[in-house]
């Protein structure tokens, strides 16, 4: 037999997913955040620039008209996606006791969520009011 | 099963180590990973500061105003300086690994040119935005 023994089913080796379950999923989304990532942070160093020197009431009147509010909204969005998946990698290159790493990952999943939560609700709540 | 010393186990005997970074002589593309790896930590504390700017703004004029303090503070000021940094250089390490996925980019002076021209680019880049910057305020 010319084929290399293994304990993988033929349908499990074709789908490729191995023990995780995930095969090449993660590295696809740090790809497909970073690609659109590249006109967002443009977009977001504009808006950063365009807000230098306002004061209260012009700067949001700036970050609550639509086209700054939304692409912020994308920008956090996406921004904080990205890097609650890069500091899931940095978690698992560096942490590695079961307990600590699991506490860790936990902990990063909750600061994203928190982090985008937050800037989500700052940039709603200076277009609606 | 009690830990022996490692010096008093021979030297045949011991199981292999794998060389740790020090070990290494540094290489444009080893300083270009491990910085990308740091600003991309670095800009992970940095968006707290995006969302507490946002999070003021949202708020009265007088936590703005705490805020843009903060901000326009020597000290705040250099770290602003250093998310800027930070931000560019993690733009630029992004754009490298979008030509070796591309799979161009791979021969020794290319990926020399690649991880030199990435701090080069962001170094300029970050310097024209705060000259933009205080130009415009």
């Amino acid at each position: 037999m010319a084929q290399k023994s293994t304990l993988l089913t033929p349908r499990a080796r074709v789908s490729f997913l191995g023990s995780a379950k995930s095969g090449t999923h993660h590295a696809w989304l740090m790809r497909l955040t970073s690609f659109a990532l590249l006109p967002l942070t443009i977009a977001f160093i504009l808006i950063v620039l365009s807000l230098a020197g306002r004061d209260f009431q012009s700067a949001r009147i700036l970050l609550g008209s639509p086209c700054p509010a939304i692409l912020l909204l994308l920008f956090v969005g996406v921004g904080i996606y990205h890097m609650t998946l890069g500091m899931q990698v940095i978690i698992e290159d560096y942490i590695h006791g079961t307990h600590a790493k699991h506490l860790a990952l936990m902990a990063n999943t909750c600061f994203g969520l928190v982090l985008g939560a937050a800037s989500v609700y700052a940039v709603l709540r200076l277009s609606f009011t | 099963m009690a830990e022996a010393e490692p010096s008093s186990i021979p030297l045949e005997q011991r199981r292999p180590l794998s060389p740790h970074m020090q070990i290494y002589k540094w290489s444009p593309t080893m300083a270009a990973s491990i910085a990308h790896r740091v600003t991309g930590a670095a800009l992970y504390a940095g968006t707290l500061l995006l969302a507490a700017y946002l999070l003021a703004a949202a708020g009265d004029a007088h936590s703005f105003n705490f805020t843009s303090a903060i901000f326009g503070s020597f000290l705040g000021q250099l770290v602003l300086f250093g998310y800027t940094f930070a931000l560019l250089l993690h733009l630029m390490g992004g754009l490298r690994h979008a030509i070796w996925d591309a799979g161009k980019g791979f021969d020794a002076e290319s990926r020399d040119r690649l991880a030199i021209g990435s701090f080069a680019a962001a170094g300029v880049l970050t310097v024209l935005l705060w000259i933009v910057s205080f130009i415009i305020r």
